[in-house]
């Protein structure tokens, strides 16, 4: 009986690093969503597994609770996907980060020497902010 | 048989059970790191939730033999079995209306054709993805 406890323990915990690994890699939201939901899922068998062992009726309740924040988790995720452009979904490198901050304080530098340099009395009409944006409108690319 | 023989036989099958459980989480995790694209991994993702489950917790029913945590356990199985098509049906819609989906992939396309069918071929029939903007508004 031990022996086919150890290695349902270790086909669930490889079964669980695989989905991880996928997690990480996935290219999109919804790929890390679904590979979640095989972790959370694993995490209910690795649970019962262990109730199995001990006879323990008392984590019961924890299997209820998990099957429950899986499905709130995954509906959640998914109800927000949007259109990712391409490589964003990627987690970047220290040098890609520091570029980015780079070009970013470059810009904010020129809008203040822009700012200081015009003329003080001439009033600039403001870019119209979207109005959809900040009345409960969608964000750009959800999904409806 | 004897009251102890019957312990033994429910002990030997709830370990079937849980073998068999454990080998399709593990069946999914190989599934859903390997196969190329959404939809596959969906349905690599499907087995543990729902007849993996049901087996492992089976196990662990015929292990614990108690009435109140058996009834538990049939509330998690009725619970899976109601979300899992939900959060399966979100996901996949989500991943057609974001371009997730590989149509080169699938040997039958129904949605994409029933949508250009819709459209009256006007932006290219068949064969076509509906764009977020519009298509999407008008799926399913």
């Amino acid at each position: 009986m031990s022996v086919v406890v150890i290695v349902c323990a270790v086909l669930l915990v490889v079964g669980a690093v695989l989905a991880v690994v996928r997690a990480e890699k996935g290219p999109s939201m919804l790929d890390r969503t679904i590979a979640l939901d095989i972790v959370v899922t694993t995490m209910l068998a690795g649970i019962a597994l262990y109730a199995a062992v001990y006879r323990r009726a008392d984590v019961v309740p924890i299997l209820v609770v998990l099957s429950l924040v899986g499905f709130v988790g995954s509906v959640t995720i998914a109800r927000f996907a949007s259109v990712e452009p391409e490589g964003e979904g990627r987690v970047r490198t220290r040098e890609e980060i520091a570029a980015e901050e780079a070009a970013r304080r470059a810009a904010e530098e020129s809008e203040r020497a822009e700012a200081e340099g015009a003329v003080t009395g001439e009033h600039h009409e403001s870019t119209p902010v979207d109005a959809d944006e900040h009345h409960g409108g969608g964000a750009a690319g959800e999904v409806r | 048989m004897t009251h102890g023989a019957w312990d033994t036989v429910a002990d030997v099958v709830s370990m079937i059970c849980l073998l068999g459980g454990a080998f399709l989480a593990f069946a999914a995790g190989v599934g859903v790191l390997r196969f190329p694209d959404l939809l596959a991994r969906m349905h690599a993702g499907t087995k543990p939730q729902v007849l993996g489950l049901v087996l492992v917790l089976v196990g662990l029913a015929l292990r614990l033999r108690s009435g109140g945590a058996v009834w538990a356990l049939v509330l998690v199985v009725v619970f899976q079995m109601l979300t899992a098509p939900v959060a399966a049906h979100m996901v996949g819609r989500a991943g057609f209306r974001t371009g997730k989906v590989r149509s080169d992939l699938l040997v039958v396309d129904e949605l994409t054709r029933d949508l250009g069918e819709r459209d009256g071929g006007a932006d290219g029939g068949t064969g076509t993805r509906p764009g977020v903007g519009d298509g999407g508004r008008s799926g399913t």
